[in-house]
Order: structure tokens, then C-alpha cells, then sequence
């Protein structure tokens, strides 16, 4: 069985010397029976997806209800002509969680991670890295893995599905797993990965999910953004040594009870918070 | 869930329970109808229904009838596809007892004649279940090799089955069965852990009382 908490990844990459990242992997061999290569090789393949997705994201695109697309451009605009507030690599995570948001939301090709409403999160942190910081691939599967795993401690103890713990069961969940993946990709220690995915999500509890017209579209896109922009932050916190004072595993118990208490109109059924505000009606009548 | 159902699928958007989920729908009945299905009555129910059209859920359907999985790039196309491929397709909104919320009804026919109503639900994640086959109750995924056989209700032919699956050194992971009366029509299905093979069906659809045999895989 996959591991049940954080904290029993942590006692067994200390009882055997091992990185974060090999840990998830040895598990993931184990538990569906397959080898090293098969496994990196399927990764790997949904890293070049996930690249793919980004490269061809298309400016011109709007969703179908045609509320959604076009802003990933304007943004890549701005940091183009301005000296951008956030700076360059923060500047290309916004651009990039934009333009992955508005593709799925234009029906093309994604990466659920760990949903389709979150797709935008790991991407937009990992491809700057990749990009910009010149991390060899290998290293971005490492952190790919080191994430993974982050998410299915989250979706055992808690979910990751909007209908049933509210967005910060998508995007708390993702910024959580990105923020792991940052603090593996910049060589820190596990127990850092474990405060810096403890520490994004708990700046994203309390997130309910309640998308306009009930479609993957607002608030979703630009929430991916800041699933993105705390998961960096949470990163370098963890990296600086700050530590998280609530272990990784209770956040992740927390967001479960916020999520059972989270009224079913907040919880991905498009009838309350944003969905229910005069413009969102207004957006939902139009459509139909 | 193992670390490919946390990162992943990859998938055409915007949901994977209203368009990944669809597709998913859409391709599992074009496998039990089996042949190329040349017409379509689709009803939408439930948030499919209210929500369909914004996530695609119209053309991820089409896109699975066509025989295309949920990462296909061609699934935003699939209605001019539909038009070049022959499939006629209607859509309307149904309203169905007992459904989950995000359930399509599909009635299909191929170019030889044969026709199947599927109703299905798309359960979050991408994940799907059958849940009525031509009207009659049904429970099955179709992500395992499905052996679906329609018989007459009498005795013998579960026997029957196990025995074919047996002899071929086949496992039955799980298997139901369904009738819409006594002595009427039955629904034997059975979900296994290795593909089956040809011959073995061939032996199945020779027998007395069997109807027809489907299998997915």
C-alpha cells in the first residue's frame, strides 16, 4: 500500500539513506509491480506533456462559453514591455499557470495534476526551472516523483477532488505537491519538503470551489496562479529553514475536516461564493 | 491511488469528469456496439446536462464513439469528424430516476444493423460505470477485459461461461448477473484478469440459448 502520511516517508528515507524522490519511486515499483525504467519512462512522458501543452498554448483562444482565454498572452506581454512588480521567474510562473488554466479550459491537451482544474500549478513552477535555471530533466523527474508522492499522502488522508473538500482539495493540493517538487529540484532535505508542502497548503485552507456557471474557468485559471506563487514562496521559506509549526500530515487532516464541513453550494456545485455573486448569474444565464 | 492516477491523466480538457469522463463513455459503447456506429441519440442528464456544453461534454461524447481516447487532440473537432465519418447524432436533455449527477444515455446503431442503448455515469477523475445495458441494470467499468454475454434466463449458461473461461486458464475478477424477468432476457457479466481469447467467444456464441457475445478489452 502507498504511504499514509508524510511522516512515514521521512522515517524511511532516513532508516535507508535515500532521497525523497527514490523513496516514491521505489513505492511506486512496488506497488504496481513494474521496474525502474517502465516507471521513469511513463513520467517522463508526462513531463514532455506537460511541455508540450505549454508550447503550444495558443493566444488567440477563447473557451467555448467564451468568458475565458487570451490573458496568458496579455500577460506575456507585459512582463515582455515592463519591469514587472514580481520579476522575471515569478513573472513567467503567472504567465505560465495563465496559458496551461486557459488551454484546458479551450479543450486542448493537459496534464491533470492532480486534477484538470489544476493542471496549471506544477507546470507553471517546474518549466521556468527548467527553463531558466537550466535543471537537467533527470532532476525535474526526481521532484515530478517527490510531488507524486506529496499528493497521495494528501488524497489518502483527505481528497483532491473539488466535489468533495472545495478548492483547496485542487489547487491547495497542487501547491502543496509543487511546493515539495521546488524544495526536491533545489536539493533540499526531505524534512524541508515536508515543511514546504505543509506550508503551502496551509495558506490555501479554507478554499472553496465555486466556479461560475459551474465551469472549469472562474475563479480556476487565475487560482492557479497563486497555487503557484505560494508554492515558491512556501519553497524558499523551507529552504531558508523555516520550519512549519503544524507537521505536514495535520495540515492535510485539517483540510479533510474543513472539506466535511465546507457546505455542499462550495463545494464544485456552481451555486455558491463567486458563482452566486450578481455577475456570475448574470454569466451563467447567458450561456443557457 | 497509485502515482499515476495523482499526476495524470493527460487529458483534453477543461474536466475530467464532464470531458475526459464523456470520452471515456462515449468509447465504451462504441465497443459494445461493436462495428462502426453510423447514428447516435444522446441524452444528456443530470450537471451533463446543465454544464455539458461548456466542458465539451457534447463532443468528447462524439469523440468516443468515434473511437477516440481521452487524450485525442481531434476531440474539440469531433462534430465535423462525426459528419465525416458518417455518424448522425441528436442531443437532448433527459431526465433519468436514480442517476448520478453526471450520466449520459446513448442509443446506437452501426452499419450493419445492430443497434444498444447504454446508459453510463462518469464518476470523477475520469473514472466510468455502465449502469444500464438496453434497459436492463448493469455494473461494470470496461477499464478490465469485459466478457458480456446476453442470454436466455435459464439454467446452464453461467456453468457455461465459467467453464469456457476456465479452460482457458482465465481468472473472473468479478461477474454479475441481471434480468429483466424470469425466463426472460439475461445479462451475464463477466470482468477478468487476462484478455480472453478469440476462440473462447467463438465457443460462447455457438452455444443454445446465448444471444450474443461482446467482449471490451
Amino acid at each position: 500500500m502507498p504511504f499514509d502520511s508524510v511522516e512515514s516517508i521521512l522515517n524511511t528515507c532516513r532508516e535507508q539513506d535515500k532521497p525523497f524522490w527514490a523513496v516514491i519511486l521505489e513505492d511506486d515499483i512496488h506497488e504496481r509491480g513494474t521496474d525502474r525504467e517502465e516507471s521513469f519512462s511513463r513520467m517522463k512522458q508526462l513531463w514532455h506533456n506537460m511541455l508540450q501543452a505549454d508550447e503550444t498554448y495558443d493566444r488567440n483562444l477563447k473557451s467555448a462559453s467564451g468568458i475565458v482565454g487570451t490573458d496568458g498572452g496579455r500577460m506575456l506581454d507585459y512582463l515582455h514591455s515592463n519591469d514587472s512588480l514580481c520579476g522575471g521567474f515569478i513573472g513567467s510562473v503567472i504567465a505560465g499557470a495563465l496559458k496551461m488554466g486557459e488551454s484546458n479550459a479551450c479543450m486542448k491537451r493537459i496534464v491533470a495534476a492532480p486534477t484538470a482544474g489544476a493542471c496549471g500549478v506544477l507546470p507553471a513552477v517546474l518549466i521556468p526551472c527548467y527553463h531558466r535555471f537550466g535543471c537537467p530533466e533527470s532532476r525535474i523527474l526526481e521532484a515530478l516523483y517527490t510531488s507524486a508522492g506529496i499528493g497521495q499522502v494528501i488524497a489518502y488522508r483527505a481528497s483532491i477532488a473539488g466535489a468533495s473538500g472545495g478548492c483547496q482539495a485542487e489547487i491547495g493540493s497542487a501547491s502543496s505537491m509543487a511546493a515539495g517538487a521546488l524544495v526536491q529540484l533545489r536539493g533540499g532535505t526531505p524534512e524541508q519538503i515536508a515543511d514546504a508542502a505543509a506550508m503551502a497548503l496551509k495558506n490555501l485552507l479554507g478554499l472553496v470551489c465555486d466556479p461560475v456557471a459551474g465551469l472549469v474557468e472562474v475563479p480556476c485559471i487565475k487560482r492557479n496562479v497563486i497555487g503557484a506563487m505560494g508554492a515558491v514562496a512556501a519553497a524558499d521559506m523551507a529552504l531558508a529553514g523555516i520550519r512549519s509549526n503544524i507537521p505536514a500530515d495535520q495540515v492535510f487532516d485539517a483540510m479533510r475536516e474543513i472539506g466535511d464541513k465546507m457546505d455542499a453550494s462550495l463545494r464544485e456545485t456552481g451555486f455558491g461564493g463567486l458563482a452566486a455573486t450578481p455577475e456570475g448569474i448574470r454569466l451563467r444565464d447567458r450561456l443557457s | 491511488m497509485n502515482i499515476f492516477e495523482i499526476l495524470g491523466p493527460t487529458m483534453v480538457g477543461p474536466s475530467s469528469s464532464h470531458t475526459a469522463g464523456a470520452v471515456r463513455i462515449g468509447l465504451v459503447t462504441r465497443k459494445i456496439l461493436g462495428g462502426v456506429p453510423v447514428s447516435a441519440e444522446i441524452g444528456l442528464h443530470g450537471s451533463f446536462a446543465a454544464t455539458g456544453i461548456g466542458h465539451g461534454t457534447d463532443r468528447a461524447l462524439l469523440a468516443g464513439l468515434l473511437g477516440m481516447e481521452p487524450d485525442d487532440m481531434r476531440i474539440p473537432d469531433s462534430m465535423r469528424l462525426a459528419r465525416d465519418f458518417g455518424l448522425s447524432y441528436h442531443f437532448s436533455s433527459v431526465s433519468l430516476r436514480n442517476a448520478h449527477p453526471n450520466t449520459a444515455l446513448l442509443t446506437v446503431k452501426n452499419a450493419e444493423g445492430g443497434t444498444v442503448k447504454v446508459q453510463a455515469s462518469s464518476l470523477g477523475g475520469g473514472r466510468i460505470m455502465v449502469n444500464k445495458l438496453n434497459d436492463i441494470t448493469v455494473n461494470f467499468t470496461g477499464e478490465k477485459p469485459t466478457l458480456i454475454v446476453q442470454n436466455i434466463d435459464e439454467p446452464g449458461h453461467l456453468a457455461e461461461i465459467a467453464y469456457a473461461l476456465y479452460y482457458k486458464e482465465i481468472n473472473i475478477a468479478t461477474l454479475q448477473l441481471y434480468r429483466n424477468q424470469k425466463g426472460g432476457y439475461a445479462f451475464t457479466i463477466a470482468e477478468t484478469d487476462n484478455e480472453i481469447p478469440q476462440e473462447s467467444i467463438e465457443t460462447l456464441k455457438e452455444l443454445d440459448g446465448i444471444l450474443k457475445v461482446t467482449y471490451i478489452h
